[in-house]
């Protein structure tokens, strides 16, 4: 009898350094069932981030690249533009493509750069130890605005999804969630989706993923759940954005 | 091949492709932006990459990820761009990735001027990036030599597994002089099967790897810290250097290279004939420095002073200082907001200083 359910073959059987109710964990799955389900394993680069999800490639087998602090969609635009058979992806977090690295990653969008963003967004900065990120929520505390976000002196989040559909150029931008089981389907479902534009050779694809972390929230995992969904997910709706066939119209 | 009259630039555009490079991303800035231009048309051609990126911090990392990807690969910019791709060159050398970066020196500090300069000799040999990051650095003084160079430093960023210099001054890069590619200089990319992030298919061992620069155990750091330490002691075997009018005894050595040594030669020959001998030693290599050379030059004839002759306020002074192990005063003359020194000056300076000696 067929097995129903088994770890994906991109995925090393290994416990991660990831804090107890954190998603990067769920997320990675996603990114390697997908590629496992593609069967791009061997033909598949990664580019890992700064930040909790640079030691992505201890969990994800297949071959990865480690980028500077924001500019993962550089390094994904020089292999993919020398080797534009490989299937690439860039994994980054909101302090790294929202802050540093967004000069980078609205280039490479608007120059449709072929390769997939998981854009994994849980408006607070994790490895550095929970400082403000532009994704953090108005009166959120973070360890560099104790007394919560003052909009009047560092503005409103950034909702990067909206950010990068007002490009003219043709791409997929989806913002998603893995709070849930029936989001965690959803988001799966878009990543299998970005990776087969990205095959297709049609066009740059980001992956918004809503995401919680409970460490620096300064809450448990149910409470981060809760919270993710009260305060983030109403700033940062669901769905997709921008699809190329919607381009084409 | 026959010689052709080409604009330094364009020299070194022509050389990448005539060395077997196809992938070059660049940002404008003067007074280098005809690499691009010339590149723009010319790669496609040749089934190449070109690719203008939005700015130099981007581009270092486009040259990385192209490296690490197992392309051969290029860039060319100036000063201020440098100094923005340097974050990207130290994360090259600590994750041992070949690529080759062309600086075309222009004044500094800051937006400085575009006219040529040398403002950027202790960043290229000695602050090239965070972290014990160096690189192999070659200075030509002709646009043949930098068409060569350009040429020989792929295969040097490749044995060596680290990104090479080429430094030239804003004049080698905007005069024009007759220039041949010698077809002998292409080479083929060494075997990357072993480091490249090219796709674990592509590869006869199937298995992953990986290029980083993180090593957070501090046993695994130190030990990827010395293994680049190895590759730069080894690079002394790539020392390159020119000796000028060192036969005959003198009393005054000139060290100089690039653009302000061909003025300094002229001197020498002008001096020559009044009878006046002066020694040149023209770096060819910066890094490494041609130290024993410079020591010999000085050790074996009746020296009695070292001339540090550079488009820069005594950049490349120390390096001397430390080759000729205080056998002899180093001084140090240049000039550094665009002007070149002319023979003449050199001459005056030459003659004054004889005659206290």
């Amino acid at each position: 009898m067929a097995k129903a359910f088994q770890k994906p073959k991109a995925l090393f059987d290994v416990p991660t350094h990831y804090c107890p109710g954190c998603t990067h964990g769920v997320i990675h799955r996603l990114v390697a069932e997908t590629i496992d389900e593609l069967g791009v394993r061997g033909r598949t680069v990664g580019i890992a981030p700064v930040g909790c999800a640079v030691l992505a490639y201890n969990y994800i087998d297949c071959d990865f690249q480690e980028a500077a602090h924001g500019r993962a969609p550089a390094m994904a635009t020089g292999v993919k533009r020398v080797r534009p058979d490989l299937m690439v992806f860039t994994y980054q977090g909101d302090g790294d493509l929202a802050s540093i690295g967004m000069g980078e990653i609205i280039h490479a969008a608007n120059r449709g750069e072929k390769f997939t963003t998981i854009f994994v967004n849980n408006a607070v900065y994790g490895m550095t130890g929970g400082q403000m990120a532009p994704t953090t929520m108005p009166d959120q505390r973070t360890t560099t605005c104790p007394a919560g976000r003052q909009t009047n002196d560092v503005g409103m989040p950034i909702r990067v999804a909206e950010l990068l559909s007002a490009l003219v150029t043709p791409a997929y931008i989806t913002r998603q969630t893995v709070i849930k089981p029936k989001f965690i389907k959803r988001t799966k479902k878009a990543i299998k989706q970005a990776f087969t534009y990205q095959m297709e050779k049609r066009c740059f694809s980001l992956v918004e993923v809503v995401s919680t972390c409970p460490t620096n929230w300064g809450m448990t995992p149910i409470q981060s759940i809760k919270w993710a969904e009260e305060a983030l997910l109403p700033y940062y709706p669901l769905g997709d954005l921008k699809t190329p066939e919607t381009d084409e119209k | 091949m026959a010689k052709v009259l080409m604009k330094g630039n364009e020299a070194i555009a022509e050389a990448a492709i005539r060395a077997g490079c196809l992938n070059y991303f660049a940002y404008p800035i003067t007074p280098q932006s005809e690499v691009a231009e010339y590149l723009c048309w010319r790669m496609p051609e040749v089934n190449g990459v070109f690719l203008q990126g939005e700015s130099e911090v981007a581009v270092a990392y486009m040259i990385f990820g192209a490296a690490a990807a197992g392309a051969r690969v290029f860039t060319t910019s100036s000063s201020p761009g440098i100094s923005l791709m340097s974050e990207g060159i130290s994360y090259l050398a600590g994750a041992q990735c070949p690529a080759v970066f062309v600086n075309i020196m222009r004044g500094g500090p800051g937006l400085g001027g575009i006219l040529p300069s040398q403002a950027d000799y202790l960043q290229a040999t000695k602050g090239i990036g965070h972290g014990d990051c160096r690189m192999l650095v070659m200075a030509p003084a002709t646009v043949q030599e930098a068409a060569e160079m350009v040429m020989k430093a792929f295969p040097l960023a490749e044995k060596y597994r680290n990104p090479v210099m080429i430094l030239g001054d804003g004049l080698i890069g905007q005069m024009m002089e007759p220039v041949e590619f010698p077809d002998d200089l292409k080479s083929e990319p060494t075997n990357k099967d072993e480091w490249a992030t090219n796709g674990m298919d592509h590869r006869k061992s199937k298995t992953r790897n990986l290029v980083r620069s993180l090593f957070l155990d501090p046993v695994v750091l130190n030990n990827n810290n010395l293994v680049l330490k190895e590759k730069y002691e080894k690079m002394k075997d790539e020392i390159l250097f020119e000796s000028y009018n060192t036969e005959k005894d003198y009393r005054i050595l000139i060290v100089s290279y690039g653009t302000m040594s061909r003025v300094c030669r002229t001197a020498v020959d002008m001096l020559a004939d009044e009878g006046i001998h002066v020694g040149l030693i023209r770096p060819q290599t910066l890094f490494p420095f041609p130290e024993e050379a410079i020591c010999k030059a000085v050790t074996s004839s009746g020296c009695k002073l070292v001339l540090s002759i550079e488009m820069s306020m005594g950049q490349m002074l120390e390096d001397v200082q430390r080759s000729v192990l205080g056998a002899c005063p180093v001084e140090w003359y240049g000039k550094c907001g665009g002007e070149v020194p002319t023979p003449e000056e050199i001459i005056d300076l030459i003659k004054a200083r004889m005659a206290s000696l």
